[in-house]
């Protein structure tokens, strides 16, 4: 249902790092094993992120990561055009794109839909993983998102 | 709702003031000497010493913070400061209400709301730079080319867009309505420069679906907003501008990180709206005049509606051009300027161009203002909009 590249889509950008306290951890590991890793709340069973340390619903902080079926739905989207970043002034435009993912509660996450840049874009289709391993330091991989058939 | 519990009218704005404003990068000025000169340009509007002065509220981690500013003033007891946390501009209007609770509660008499940028000496907003590695929230968004204000707000736009079918031509009159506005008004950075339909159609995409005018500027420069108890203000140099009402509005997970509010398609206005009318005890049907903060035109369009100005169904006829003009329009909107052609001081040039509605001290009056409504901050996590009204207003 995912593939993967070693094919930078947007080269020059800040890379992510898991933050100190380790809460995310999980999620950026998961990238790298080519894996869609988020929370889970094993009171109540919900999804969620960005990754908290309390549920959001039950309040509970057993929280658990689980590894999801790594496809969505484009719930928004948009095209940049003007760079903010010196590493985009060359870019030309770029899709960002909002994935719900109906199958995880609902969560919904952003991510890059790669290929033609100027592609049309519609709302609701169905999208998946496309895990973007880089070199960095140190490496890491990022969850960019392509058209794919109805899942 | 119990008069005890309410501030309706029992505070005034009673000064405003503001720095010469600048583009981006280009004052002469420190930041913090901008804050100090929009202070004593509101107390002298206002009649009242700046000695007088014992509270501060600012928002968006303004740098100038209370204690230094009382040492700057020789203010003699600094008895209340406050700072509201939210993203962008959206605690412009909750920064006077926060004044106006300390002076209700009896916490302070005078209370300056104020907001500085100099971003020649302190960066723009919108571009953004360095390598370091990024974390936190900011990492789900940032390798993704999602860095900027437009960015974050963009695909709520797009979402809004694709569910009520309106926006496009609504947002086009925004802009206009703003640059309409600017070429009467001298203190506008965009004063001189007009803007019409072929020039915002054919203007360049900042990312889809914002063009350049949908976006709004970055300037350095100051304002600061007076505020004490009503009967004070009865010896003043003006006549005041109640606050009828004033509220800040979160929503459920609205700072959810990674675009996971509940409710996206929101401008973040609808918890406040019922509580800034019942507060003011008037309706939406009194608004003289708005004030709706633009970071981003789509943005004004979801804020009009919530307020219930006009309803998703007819946005798109109720916000042309000519029904947001200050001359004859049924619905005049950002009547200075605004974030798009006055100043981009995040927000708190539009509560005081409210101020100046109600006292009819506007460059683009509306004839017989008596209560105008300015909000800030549509969709960050914590909004906030408040109602201004002359005395008779009171009833």
């Amino acid at each position: 249902m995912s593939r993967s590249t070693t094919e930078p889509h947007l080269p020059g950008l800040r890379q992510p790092a898991a933050s100190n306290d380790g809460l995310d951890a999980p999620f950026w590991e998961g990238a790298q094993a080519h894996e869609l890793r988020v929370q889970q709340c094993l009171d109540c069973g919900l999804h969620q992120w960005g990754p908290e340390w309390m549920c959001h619903q039950c309040n509970s902080m057993e929280i658990d990561w689980v590894t999801i079926d790594p496809v969505g739905q484009i719930y928004s989207w948009q095209r940049p055009h003007h760079p903010v970043h010196r590493a985009l002034s060359d870019r030309g435009p770029y899709i960002i794109v909002l994935v719900e993912l109906p199958h995880a509660s609902n969560i919904r996450m952003v991510g890059n839909l790669l290929g033609d840049p100027m592609q049309d874009i519609e709302i609701g289709a169905p999208v998946s993983v496309v895990f973007e391993d880089r070199e960095g330091d140190p490496d890491f991989t990022l969850v960019q998102w392509e058209a794919s058939p109805a899942n | 709702m119990s008069d005890d519990y309410n501030l309706r009218g029992k505070v005034a704005v009673v000064g405003v003031g503001e720095t010469t404003y600048y583009k981006h990068g280009q004052s002469t000025d420190p930041e913090f000497v901008l804050v100090l000169k929009a202070i004593l340009a509101a107390c002298e509007d206002a009649g009242i010493s700046p000695k007088e002065i014992d509270g501060f509220c600012s928002y968006s981690n303004d740098r100038n913070d209370p204690p230094r500013l009382a040492n700057a003033l020789g203010i003699p007891e600094l008895r209340y400061s406050n700072m509201q946390w939210t993203s962008g501009g959206g605690g412009a209007a909750a920064a006077v209400q926060n004044a106006a609770g300390a002076i209700v509660a009896g916490s302070a008499n005078v209370v300056v709301a104020y907001r500085g940028l100099a971003q020649g000496q302190f960066g723009r907003f919108g571009r953004s730079g360095g390598s370091r590695p990024v974390s936190g929230p900011a990492a789900y968004t940032l390798p993704y080319g999602m860095m900027s204000a437009a960015q974050m707000y963009a695909m709520r736009t797009t979402r809004f867009m694709h569910e009520h079918g309106v926006g496009r031509s609504s947002m086009r009159a925004i802009a206009m309505a703003c640059y309409h506005h600017a070429q009467n008004n001298p203190r506008a950075v965009m004063h001189g420069r007009t803007l019409d339909e072929e020039t915002y159609d054919s203007s360049r995409w900042i990312t889809e679906p914002y063009r350049l005018f949908d976006c709004c500027l970055e300037n350095d420069g100051a304002a600061a907003i007076i505020v004490t108890r009503t009967d004070r203000a009865k010896d003043l140099a003006k006549a005041p501008a109640l606050v009828l009402a004033a509220q800040q509005s979160g929503g459920h997970r609205s700072g959810a990180t990674a675009e996971n509010a509940t409710d996206y398609v929101t401008s973040s206005f609808k918890p406040a709206v019922k509580y800034l009318y019942q507060q003011a005890g008037i309706t939406a049907d009194d608004i003289d005049v708005v004030q709706s903060y633009e970071n981003f035109t789509g943005g004004v369009v979801m804020s009009l509606i919530e307020h219930g100005l006009c309803t998703y169904e007819n946005a798109d006829e109720v916000l042309t051009f000519d029904n947001l003009r200050a001359d004859g329009g049924a619905l005049p909107l950002n009547t200075s300027g605004g974030n798009l052609a006055e100043c981009y001081m995040h927000g708190l040039g539009l509560q005081v161009e409210a101020v100046r509605q109600v006292r009819g001290e506007s460059s683009n009056q509306v004839p017989d203002a008596k209560v105008a409504l300015a909000n800030a901050g549509p969709m960050v996590a914590v909004a906030s909009t408040a109602i201004y009204g002359t005395e008779e207003t009171l009833g």
